[in-house]
């Protein structure tokens, strides 16, 4: 696993700075940083081998995918790479991933995308199409007006887009969690107050040893979303963005809380990770939209819930 | 940060376990109901932890010279997980085959590892752990017992309190000072064995507020001990207290505590057809949780099966481990109630408010929330 996560690890140094990041959400072109991910290879990850492709399960993309939030990439990368696993012919360039439940959709990295795979009764339609600018400023994600789709590309399985865009959006969440939990550790123990490092006030402790809790959990649940077939089952993906997305709100307030007032500002890199949580948490369902639909499952069965959960993850 | 816990399962050998392990805890449990099963970590019941012995389901991660099983943490994990999760008795044997046996091959003698252990493994021995006392409660290091050498052996006075099982208890490994005064802190400090049943022992149950009496205060007055009541070295109490309680801290027992009410809540809605969407969610929400909890748990138990003593994470596990235990008969409570125009039958009452009331309990054991947030902290470099 490592062999994949170092070269892509290197890249995201390379490419994904803060200022490219930045750069890209003021409306700068995406073309060195999407070149780059084009040209690694690793937007063919899930690609079986004998289309060309490496071939690496959902387990062996999780790390890469935590890598990718842990840099806040500002393009559809893991978005691109389900799509080309999804699709024998898949164009060129970056695709983000909706499900047609609605009229419309917001949809992370819809300012920067070129494509569109729009999950809609029973089919994948590919949409060439640029969405609608939010007017939430430097946010990348945009509307897209799902009514009129073109004919279907590929079958769908029943839920399964939604299901593949969660386990993403978790393993997302889990990557820039870990960061901001990195980021708000350092920053304590370099701010002074009352003489000391903030670090040293117990209530600040204790509250960073819930943030590092929350950030193990979200990996954890966003490796249990990863460690089964493609697209996961139900239960892995409801259990990896439930726990992830709740996760993320909690993680954000209190990168927040203890950076003061620095980390509201645009200048800091603390928000480039907090505004991108709280976009993953709301995209592909919340903790509560993936609840509703574990909890109906799972009140379905009439065993005891540590052998539900056990026989889920078998 | 904390990479180390990362998802592991459970091989297939250990696995193999639950069928034999679920049949001997079902049948424990069979005839219980919703309230005294929920009350498993209590549930005192010798014949049931023999059975256990005898079956080969006690001393799992113990070698077998001595009686144990030599299968690791991962067997220990099934093992437990299907006592607790049917909400079998399991206090007999509890205490001395998670801490109290680990620790005396650990740090005992030899003559105290062919003593003790064999008869831990059969389900024989009931051991207490005697840590707390009036004056020492998260403050461990502050304990006063103290013990003296004498031409035999030790002489004990002083004082133990919350002792869990101690009116059961066969022994006691104490926390006791042995040089030194309390200002000395982590030094001067030993572990010793106590018999229980020795002349000048007196062991008083406390009632607690669910109705029990789980702990107890045991008084030393004067209890002389032979040379062989020391265990491990003279001075190093406090490092082995410490192994002791990464011990306690990591396995499936630190999310299971509530999860007979969960399930019992799980029948009532589905005995009612409740289904609705905030229904739906609250118990989706449960279930990803322990998913999450569960596989925690069993990332922890990996670092344990390595050799490693995984103080920080087992901690990290606990304390999210014990605020689901805890937020389950708050949150379960709230949707009962509000729902007046359900019969909530009184076994699920029962079980809801003897859970509710002993909840507080579950970040209090084995460390409290506060101290294992700092161990997280000072894990994450802060300090």
């Amino acid at each position: 696993m490592s062999e994949f996560l170092e070269p892509f690890e290197r890249m995201l140094e390379d490419v994904a700075t803060p200022a490219a990041v930045r750069a890209i959400e003021q409306g700068g072109s995406i073309e060195t940083m999407w070149g780059a991910f084009a040209e690694s290879g690793f937007l063919d990850a899930l690609v079986p081998d004998d289309r060309g492709g490496a071939g690496l399960s959902l387990a062996d993309a999780h790390p890469l995918w935590m890598a990718l939030g842990r840099h806040a990439v500002p393009l559809p990368v893991g978005e691109t790479m389900i799509a080309r696993a999804l699709l024998k012919a898949a164009p060129e360039g970056p695709i983000a991933l909706a499900v047609a439940e609605g009229a419309a959709a917001v949809v992370p990295c819809g300012l920067v995308t070129e494509q569109l795979l729009v999950e809609a009764d029973g089919g994948l339609h590919l949409v060439e199409t640029k969405g609608e600018a939010t007017g939430v400023p430097a946010s990348l994600a945009a509307r897209f007006d799902l009514g009129a789709l073109p004919a279907p590309v590929a079958p769908a399985a029943e839920g399964g887009l939604r299901g593949l865009a969660a386990i993403l959006r978790a393993a997302l969440i889990a990557g820039a969690a870990e960061r901001l939990t990195q980021m708000t550790a350092a920053y304590a123990n370099e701010r002074v107050q009352f003489g000391k490092p903030i670090g040293r006030q117990q209530a600040l402790q204790q509250q960073m040893a819930v943030m590092a809790e929350e950030m193990v959990a979200a990996r954890i649940a966003s490796q249990l979303g990863c460690a089964g077939s493609f697209p996961p089952s139900l239960v892995a993906a409801a259990t990896a963005k439930s726990v992830a997305s709740k996760a993320a709100a909690r993680v954000a307030a209190t990168a927040h809380a203890v950076h003061g007032a620095i980390g509201i500002s645009e200048e800091h890199d603390l928000q480039l990770f907090t505004r991108r949580l709280h976009e993953w948490r709301l995209a592909d369902g919340s903790e509560t939209y993936w609840n509703r639909l574990l909890g109906a499952a799972r009140l379905d069965d009439a065993g005891r819930s540590v052998d539900y959960v056990r026989s889920a993850f078998a | 940060m904390f990479d180390t816990l990362t998802l592991a399962s459970l091989p297939a050998a250990d696995e193999a376990l639950r069928p034999a392990i679920r049949a001997l805890a079902d049948a424990a449990a069979a005839e219980a109901s919703a309230d005294v099963r929920a009350r498993s970590w209590s549930g005192f019941d010798p014949a049931f932890s023999r059975r256990l012995g005898a079956a080969g389901f006690l001393g799992l991660t113990l070698p077998k010279v001595y009686g144990g099983q030599e299968r690791g943490p991962f067997a220990r994990f099934v093992v437990v997980e299907e006592l607790l999760s049917a909400g079998a008795p399991v206090a007999a044997h509890w205490i001395a085959d998670r801490q109290s046996a680990p620790l005396i091959l650990n740090y005992g003698s030899e003559a105290q590892r062919d003593f003790y252990i064999p008869r831990i493994c059969r389900g024989e021995l009931v051991f207490c752990i005697g840590m707390s006392e009036p004056g020492s409660g998260s403050d461990l290091a502050s304990v006063r017992t103290r013990a003296e050498r004498t031409t035999t052996g030790w002489r004990v006075n002083g004082q133990k309190i919350w002792t869990t099982n101690a009116m059961h208890g066969d022994y006691m490994i104490a926390l006791v000072r042995t040089s030194g005064s309390s200002e000395d802190r982590h030094t001067g400090l030993s572990q010793l064995i106590i018999d229980l049943k020795a002349p000048g022992v007196t062991v008083r149950p406390i009632a607690d507020l669910a109705g029990d009496a789980h702990f107890a205060e045991v008084f030393f007055d004067n209890v002389d001990l032979a040379d062989d009541a020391l265990i491990g070295n003279e001075g190093e109490g406090w490092k082995q207290v410490t192994a002791e309680l990464a011990f306690e801290r990591s396995g499936p027992e630190r999310i299971y505590s509530s999860v007979v009410l969960l399930d019992a809540w799980i029948a009532h809605l589905r005995g009612v057809g409740r289904n609705d969407d905030a229904t739906s969610a609250l118990v989706g929400d449960f279930t990803a949780r322990l998913a999450t909890l569960r596989a925690m748990s069993i990332a922890c138990t990996a670092r344990l099966a390595l050799g490693e003593s995984p103080v920080t994470e087992a901690s990290l596990v606990k304390d999210l481990g014990t605020a689901f235990e805890q937020e389950l008969p708050v949150a379960i409570g709230d949707d009962l109630a509000a729902h007046p125009g359900e019969a909530v039958d009184a076994e699920l009452y029962r079980t809801l408010m003897f859970v509710t009331y002993i909840a507080p309990s579950f970040s209090l054991r084995g460390g409290t929330r506060e101290v294992l947030r700092g161990i997280i902290a000072r894990g994450m470099g802060l300090r």
